[in-house]
């Protein structure tokens, strides 16, 4: 009888949970996939053969095109160039995803058009008095554990005015841009050491430190470069300016940079390419740079030990220059942070393998790739097989420290890697990619293996991972400078042409091209899409997404208010479908408006804009976000504010007056 | 004596000690299964007795409210925000005395049905009935508070004119706007009936134990 019972109570319980889960679900059924063992279907045959397509473009479209709802294998962070900014794209589809502000205003994103929080990091970058509103970004970065991409952070630079930007994963949006006190201009960021410690920018156009002024004639005396060593805090989230460093190094015109990693883990390497130290001035009868830069036969590779440089600054050894600390050049050799290394002249790229083993130099005006070993390189140190520049830098014996060439083609730039030992470098002058085999400590293991062209005057590249520990493989993007005849006519200011390449299988393929309509693209960033995770809404209602914490003027339901203190007036002010509240703004003229803004929204994609015409404000307030204005209201009258995101059917009816009597 | 007897007339017979030795099946039956109803009442309270989903085109996961005896959770801003549209009252403001009490009501229920293992005449039927309504009484209560609010909109609510007053079923499919509402028990319910399934089969072999000591007892 105790069995009867048991059974019974059993399956009551079995009864009920099975009857609670089983419920509901009968969306709509997904269609299922094709089977093609067949063949494809003669619809798509019909459409293939309109459309002119070959085989080859089937596969290609087969292989990118990503139906709605479905979601890109990896995120794609290309650099917006001169427009100052940003953009993530998903990788096979190519699809723009956004469009991130960083150096330049940008209406839509709410960023530097009137909100406090974004015009306070946008202000860190001003050049003494001058508000800097525009930037050229060049090299983003992304940050990383044990060599690894983690999703984290996003670095980039601005090449026009050396500064470094840092953009939260977690929002996608840029949280702080630091103002190198030392270069006015720097190209060589940003790279990553393994860990995120430091980002690493080395400058270009040398000038003496700090740009103070000195005139041509005095190059050699005065005008420097550095390799800087951006500190970076990542609970913070933050640069920290005060413990970052500069080393100094002559005024060679430094390139692209790169960070070594495992087996050269602690070093730094950088290219150079005026090692003439040639002055110009083309109006004086001179050779003009292009040819007084590219006279010898070699330039310089620089190698930085940044952990003992580390060391230095930690014991005191530095500088403080205009607020940096600094590794003055005779420090830096005495304590054996800086070397020097013959590279065929005027190189572009400097990239370390997956190993961290070999650092592969791009010839650029030399039809090859110069592979560096790390062993070597050590070994020549110990050994100490160098002769001194005029800096007293040791230069390193070429032969000593080389390990192999590779001829690829014309105009080698930038080189990336894959998972099976591959490395791809773009060819500027060949427009194409070159896959070529690396050799380990066989020299006679370095052999191309084949090129691709592409539409046209390639740059960098990008594969999947393609700069970290562990590359991928899969996909390379090309970015290429010029498109001529790719796209539709546009005028005469065209789109670059950023092609995306299977690199899967025995030979590469080009199967996308994506018109860049929005910025110039140096390179990017292709990151695995599982290792980001970014927030759908801000973790609480009344957000500050700069300092990624609770808002000092949050405002709650029911909390809305205007306080008036003489001419001082603070508005506190919710938005949620469909108001803003409050709804009337009483001001007199000459009043100092501080204005504060709560989304209370917790939905996904209910962001509300706002703009008060007139007064050149533009705000996105995405769920949870609080964000601040303040304005003299200079202008006397009548003037409409409202939300500016098309947020529900009654979107229009979300509007304010505000009155300013004279 | 005459306390017991008295005592017995309201709880009715014990059962002598060698007739459970002998029959122990008998007179166990329906104590289990008393107990295990009021023990499945009380796990009930912790978990999810009813969940309603809106479906809509620009909410592919849906909106669910998702009741307990005693809270509202889900999604509830956010469908708060789109029924101040139609003039629907905050969630919150829902069944409110029912919220407050439903923890105490439900271990009292418990206790009522544990006291009925130990009445042994017809009393004890009395004693399980508020457990073995449970489930109706939730459904019904739940179904007022629907038609409660769908029937009081606010008349001055910007959607007033094309949204009229209504009913959503407490289960089932439903639509209103563009939304298609889907109501269903959850495991916590399903408990409660399955409580009250345990305390009909229970009834039955309390009946079957101690009808024939009530009947000797009577004579």
């Amino acid at each position: 009888m105790r069995k009867f019972f048991t059974i019974l109570l059993l399956a009551v319980m079995v009864a009920s949970i099975t009857a609670a889960c089983g419920g509901g679900d009968d969306a709509t059924p997904t269609p299922a996939a094709l089977n093609v063992e067949g063949g494809l279907p003669a619809t798509a045959m019909e459409i293939a053969a309109a459309r002119g397509l070959t085989p080859d473009d089937i596969a290609a479209a087969l292989k990118t095109y990503t139906p709605s709802g479905k979601m890109d294998e990896y995120m794609l962070f290309l650099s917006g160039g001169h427009s100052g900014n940003v953009i993530a794209a998903g990788v096979p589809s190519m699809r723009i995803l956004k469009n991130i502000a960083v150096f330049t205003p940008e209406s839509w994103q709410g960023y530097g058009f009137g909100s406090k929080e974004t015009e306070a990091v946008l202000d860190a970058g001003n050049v003494g008095d001058v508000k800097i509103r525009m930037g050229d970004t060049h090299h983003p970065a992304l940050s990383e554990t044990d060599g690894d991409y983690d999703g984290q952070y996003l670095f980039i630079n601005d090449k026009t005015n050396a500064r470094v930007a840092v953009i939260d994963l977690r929002d996608f949006e840029t949280k702080q841009i630091v103002k190198d006190p030392l270069l006015i201009s720097a190209h060589g960021s940003t790279f990553v050491t393994p860990n995120t410690e430091y980002v690493v920018q080395g400058s270009q156009y040398n000038t003496p430190l700090g740009w103070e002024y000195a005139p041509i004639s005095e190059y050699k005396d005065k005008y420097r470069g550095t390799i800087t060593f951006w500190k970076f805090d990542r609970s913070k989230g933050r640069i920290i300016p005060e413990e970052s460093f500069a080393v100094e190094v002559p005024p060679y015109w430094q390139d692209l940079c790169d960070a070594g990693k495992r087996a050269s883990d602690g070093w730094a390497f950088c290219n150079s390419f005026n090692a003439e130290m040639y002055t110009g001035g083309v109006e004086q009868g001179n050779p003009p740079f292009e040819a007084g830069v590219s006279q010898r036969d070699t330039d310089y590779l620089h190698l930085v030990n940044w952990k003992k440089a580390e060391e230095a600054i930690n014991a005191g050894k530095f500088e403080t220059i205009k607020g940096m600390k600094v590794l003055r050049i005779p420090t830096a050799v005495a304590e054996g942070v800086l070397y020097l290394a013959p590279e065929p002249k005027s190189p572009h790229g400097v990239d370390v393998s997956p190993d961290g083993k070999y650092i592969v130099v791009a010839g650029k005006l030399d039809p090859h790739v110069t592979v560096y070993s790390i062993d070597k390189i050590q070994q020549a140190i110990d050994g100490k097989q160098w002769t001194l520049d005029e800096f007293g830098i040791p230069i390193l014996d070429f032969d000593a420290v080389m390990m192999a060439q590779v001829e690829l083609g014309l105009g080698p730039l930038h080189t990336q890697f894959d998972d099976r030992g591959y490395a791809y470098t773009s060819l500027f002058l060949d427009s194409a990619v070159a896959r070529w085999k690396l050799g380990g400590d066989d020299p006679n293991g370095y052999v191309l293996v084949e090129k691709t062209p592409v539409q046209y005057n390639i740059g960098h590249i990008a594969a999947a991972e393609g700069d970290t520990v562990n590359p991928d493989g899969k996909y390379l993007v090309a970015l290429n400078k010029w498109a001529v005849d790719r796209f539709p006519r546009v005028g005469p200011l065209l789109p670059q042409n950023i092609q995306l390449l299977d690199i899967s299988g025995d030979q590469m393929k080009v199967i996308y091209d994506m018109p860049m309509g929005i910025g110039e693209p140096h390179y990017a960033q292709m990151i695995k899409m599982d290792k980001l995770s970014p927030w759908d809404v801000y973790p609480e209602v009344g957000w500050d997404p700069i300092a990624q914490a609770p808002a000092e003027h949050a405002t709650k339901a029911g909390e809305e208010r205007i306080i008036r203190n003489g001419n001082q007036v603070e508005i506190y002010m919710t938005v949620i479908r469909s108001r803003l509240n409050p709804e009337h703004v009483e001001l007199k003229k000459g009043d100092h408006v501080a204005w504060h803004i709560t989304n209370l929204e917790t939905a996904k994609d209910a962001t509300h804009g706002f703009q008060l015409g007139g007064y050149n404000i533009s705000l996105s307030i995405e769920p949870g976000e609080t964000t601040s204005f303040e304005f003299e209201a200079v202008n006397d009258g009548t003037f409409a504010y409202f939300c500016t995101e098309f947020c529900s059917a009654l979107h229009l009816e979300m509007m304010g007056y505000m009155f300013v009597e004279p | 004596m005459t306390m017991s007897t008295d005592m017995e007339k309201l709880i009715g017979p014990r059962v002598p000690a060698d007739e459970f030795k002998e029959n122990r099946a008998r007179y166990m039956i329906p104590t289990l299964l008393f107990a295990a109803a009021a023990i499945m009442i009380v796990v009930s309270m912790f978990l999810p007795y009813w969940s309603l989903t809106l479906h809509a085109p620009q909410y592919p996961q849906g909106l669910t409210v998702v009741a307990f005896v005693n809270d509202l959770e889900g999604d509830i801003a956010e469908i708060d925000g789109l029924n101040h549209y139609i003039g629907m009252r905050p969630l919150g403001e829902a069944a409110q005395f029912e919220k407050q009490v439903s923890i105490y009501g439900i271990v009292g229920v418990s206790l009522l049905i544990l006291a009925a293992i130990f009445v042994h005449n017809r009393w004890a039927a009395l004693l399980a009935l508020p457990g073995l309504g449970l489930p109706i009484f939730f459904l019904l209560d739940l179904q007022f508070w629907l038609a409660n609010f769908g029937q009081n909109l606010d008349p001055t609510a910007p959607l007033s004119s094309s949204v009229k007053p209504f009913i959503p079923p407490a289960l089932g499919v439903g639509k209103i706007a563009q939304f298609r509402t889907e109501a269903q028990p959850e495991i916590g319910l399903w408990l409660a009936f399955g409580a009250s399934a345990l305390i009909l089969v229970g009834l039955y072999f309390h009946r079957r134990a101690y009808k024939p000591l009530v009947e000797a007892q009577q004579k």
